[in-house]
C-alpha cells in the first residue's frame, strides 16, 4: 500500500491573496522519512503554504495530496483521519494557557484514543521526557515556563499521537544560538527514533545546514530550487545568493 | 482496515506480532494481562513479527519488562528491528514515573475559604492602590493642562455616550411602558388614573433613569474598557507606553474615566426623557390621560429636586463603572481565560457597587428628608 515514496505531493498550487499572487505555480514533493526545510525571504508565502498544507486555508487552485488523500476536497471524516496522523508545532507554540503543560500533552491523547487515564498520563509523560523537559515542570502552566521550555512542551504535544508527519513552523525563532543547536539535535533524535517525516520552515541558515535533507527555496511565487543544503548554497540564482549572503 | 497486534507466550518465549501502536494498546494490554508468566527461568522476547512499533507500543513493552524484572525474571530481547530496538532502549533509559510529578496539595474547605478571603482582600487593596495612583496622576496632569488628551477624551465621550444613545433610548422607552402598564392596572381599580404621572415621574427621574442607565452602561462600556485594556496589557502595549515616558493613566485611563463621567449624566437625561415619553404613550392608550393633562400635571407635581437627585448619582456611578473596568483591564494576566474572567468581574463588580451606592444614596436622602 505504501509504495508511493511521497508523503506530500503539491501540484500547480496557486494562491491569490490581498490583491496579489502569493504562489503562482508551486510544485513540491515531500518524501517519507526526510527532513524538508522550506526557506525564502519575507513575504514569499512560506507560512501561507504551510497553512494550506494544514488545511487551515484553501489555495486558489492546484492540488495538495497528503497520505494519498486530496486535502482540498477532503470531507470532514477524511480530514480527521489525516489530522490524527500529523503533528504541528506552531511558531508561537500555541499551548493552551488554561491547561497545565502535562494536560496540554495529554490533550490529543484524550481526544483521539480510548486509553485509560493512567496510560494517557504515562504516555504524555514519556513524550514530555523525550522532549527534554524535567518532570517537575509537568504541573506548571505554560506562562510559568521560559521560551525554550515552552517550545519543548509544544513539541511534546505535537508528537503526542506518534505522528508520521511533523510540521514545524520556525521552531527555533527567538531561541539563543546555543539552545537552537540543542533543539536541532532533539529534532534529529526524535526523527530517527520515531521515524518521522518533518516539514520545517526556518530562517536560521545554521539550523538549516544541520538538520535538512533537502531544502525548498520559495521565491517569485514558485519553488526556485529544491536541493540538499550544501548544493543550494552554491546555487547561482540571485535571490538564493542574496538570502545566504545576507545572513 | 485497522491492523491487529498480537502477543503469544509459549515455551518461555513471548512473541510480539503486528502493529504495536496507539489504537492497539488496549487489546495488547488485555492479552498481556492474561498470560501466566512462570516464576523462574529466562524469558525470551521476540520481535521478529513486529511490523510497526510506535513509542506507545515500546512504552507498553518496557512497562511489562519492568514488571517481570521486578520478579527477578531474566529477560532477553531478540530479533527486534533496529529502529524499534533503539526506541525501546531510549524509553528504558528514561525514568518515567507518575510518582515523580510534584503533587498539588489539596486544601481543606476552611483553608480554601481563608485563601479566597485573602485573595479578595488583596484585590480590594490593589483596587485602592490603583485609585490612589490615578488620583496622584490626575493631580499631576491638572497642574500641567497641556497634558490633557482632548482627542482621547472626546473619542471616549463619543463611544460611551453618543453611540449608546439608540440602545439607551429604546430600553428606557420600554421601561416606561412596562412601569405604566403595571402601575396603571392598580390605579385604575381605584379610579386614580391621573396619579400615574406622579408615580412615573418620581420613580423614573429619581431611581429608574440613573440606575438602569448605569447598569446598561456597565454592561456595554465597562466590559469594553476591560477587554480593550486587557488585550493591550497581554500584548505588552502598556509596557511599551510606560517605557516611552507616556503613562497609561494619562493616555488611556483618565480620558476613559472622564469621558464616562461626562457622558453618563447626559445619557441619564436622555433615558429620563424616553422613559417618561414611553409612560406618557401608555397612559394615553390605557388610562385615557391626554398628552395635555399628563404634561400639565407633570410640571406641577414633579419637583426639580427629583431630576437633580437622579442626575447627581450618575457621576458617581460613572466613576464606579470606569474605575472598575479600567482596574480589571490593567490586572489582566497573560492567559487566554484571563481577559474573559476579568471582563465578567468588571461587569459584575460594577453592577454590584452601583446598587450598593444607590442604596447608600437612598439612606442619605431619607435622613436628609429629601
Amino acid at each position: 500500500m505504501t509504495t508511493n515514496p511521497n508523503i506530500i505531493e503539491i501540484k500547480h498550487l496557486s494562491t491569490y491573496l490581498g490583491g496579489a499572487w502569493v504562489h503562482k505555480d508551486i510544485n513540491l514533493d515531500v518524501k517519507r522519512g526526510e527532513i524538508l526545510v522550506i526557506v525564502g525571504g519575507s513575504g514569499t508565502g512560506k507560512t501561507v503554504l504551510l497553512h494550506e498544507m494544514l488545511a487551515l486555508r484553501t489555495p486558489t487552485s492546484g492540488s495538495i495530496r497528503i497520505f494519498e488523500h486530496e486535502l482540498i476536497k477532503a470531507d470532514a471524516k477524511t480530514l480527521l483521519a489525516i489530522q490524527r496522523r500529523w503533528g504541528v508545532l506552531f511558531q508561537q507554540n500555541a499551548l493552551f494557557s488554561s491547561l497545565s503543560v502535562l494536560e496540554n500533552v495529554s490533550f490529543p491523547l484524550n481526544e483521539h484514543t480510548q486509553l485509560d487515564q493512567q496510560t494517557i498520563r504515562e504516555l504524555a509523560l514519556l513524550k514530555f521526557v523525550l522532549a527534554g523537559l524535567p518532570i517537575e515542570s509537568a504541573v506548571k502552566y505554560p506562562a510559568e515556563l521560559s521560551g525554550g521550555m515552552q517550545k519543548r512542551a509544544a513539541l511534546a504535544r505535537s508528537i503526542a499521537l506518534d505522528p508520521e508527519l511533523l510540521f514545524l513552523d520556525e521552531p527555533t525563532a527567538g531561541l539563543d544560538p546555543n539552545k537552537v543547536m540543542v533543539f536541532d539535535e532533539l529534532i534529529l533524535n526524535l526523527q530517527s527514533t520515531m521515524g518521522l517525516t518533518i516539514v520545517m520552515i526556518t530562517h536560521d541558515v545554521e539550523s538549516l545546514k544541520r538538520v535538512a535533507n533537502r531544502v525548498a527555496f520559495l521565491g517569485e511565487g514558485k519553488v526556485l530550487a529544491i536541493e540538499p543544503p550544501d548544493k543550494l548554497i552554491q546555487n547561482r540564482h540571485p535571490l538564493i545568493q542574496e538570502f545566504f549572503n545576507s545572513e | 482496515m485497522q491492523k491487529t497486534a498480537k502477543v503469544n507466550f509459549s515455551h518461555q518465549q513471548l512473541i510480539c506480532e503486528g502493529e504495536w501502536n496507539i489504537p492497539n494498546i488496549p487489546s495488547l494490554e488485555e492479552s498481556l494481562a492474561k498470560i501466566l508468566f512462570p516464576s523462574h527461568g529466562e524469558i525470551i522476547i521476540s520481535g521478529a513479527k513486529i511490523t510497526k512499533m510506535d513509542s506507545a507500543g515500546a512504552w507498553l513493552l518496557t512497562r511489562w519488562m519492568k514488571k517481570l524484572s521486578a520478579k527477578k525474571i531474566p529477560l532477553q530481547l531478540i530479533n527486534f528491528p533496529e529502529h524499534t530496538q533503539k526506541l525501546i532502549d531510549l524509553i528504558q533509559q528514561r525514568k518515567i514515573d507518575l510518582e515523580n510529578i510534584p503533587k498539588t496539595p489539596k486544601l481543606s474547605w476552611i483553608a480554601r475559604v481563608g485563601k479566597i478571603t485573602v485573595a479578595q482582600l488583596q484585590e480590594l487593596y490593589a483596587y485602592l492602590t490603583f485609585v490612589g495612583k490615578l488620583s496622584i496622576e490626575l493631580l499631576r496632569i491638572a497642574s500641567h493642562p497641556t497634558h490633557i488628551r482632548w482627542t482621547a477624551l472626546l473619542s471616549s465621550i463619543y463611544k460611551t455616550g453618543y453611540q449608546a444613545l439608540p440602545i439607551i433610548g429604546l430600553l428606557s422607552l420600554m421601561i416606561g411602558v412596562v412601569l405604566t402598564y403595571q402601575m396603571g392596572v392598580q390605579l385604575r381599580n381605584y379610579g386614580a388614573n391621573i396619579f400615574i404621572v406622579d408615580l412615573l415621574g418620581l420613580s423614573i427621574l429619581r431611581e429608574f433613569g440613573p440606575l438602569l442607565t448605569a447598569i446598561m452602561v456597565a454592561g456595554r462600556t465597562g466590559s469594553s474598557f476591560t477587554a480593550e485594556l486587557g488585550l493591550m496589557k497581554a500584548n505588552q502595549e502598556i509596557n511599551a507606553l510606560d517605557t516611552m515616558g507616556v503613562t497609561p493613566a494619562e493616555l488611556l485611563l483618565l480620558p476613559k474615566i472622564f469621558g464616562l463621567f461626562i457622558a453618563l449624566p447626559l445619557l441619564t437625561i436622555w433615558a429620563d426623557i424616553f422613559g417618561i415619553f414611553g409612560g406618557m404613550v401608555m397612559a394615553n392608550n390605557m388610562l385615557n390621560i391626554s398628552w395635555y393633562d399628563f404634561l400639565q400635571r407633570f410640571q406641577h407635581q414633579i419637583p426639580i429636586k427629583a431630576l437633580l437627585i437622579g442626575l447627581g448619582k450618575a457621576p458617581v456611578f460613572a466613576l464606579i463603572i470606569a474605575s472598575v473596568g479600567c482596574f480589571q483591564g490593567m490586572s489582566v494576566k497573560n492567559t487566554a481565560d484571563s481577559i474573559g474572567k476579568n471582563t465578567t468581574k468588571s461587569v459584575v463588580y460594577a453592577i454590584f457597587f452601583i446598587i450598593v451606592a444607590d442604596a447608600i444614596f437612598s439612606i442619605i436622602f431619607s435622613k436628609l428628608k429629601l
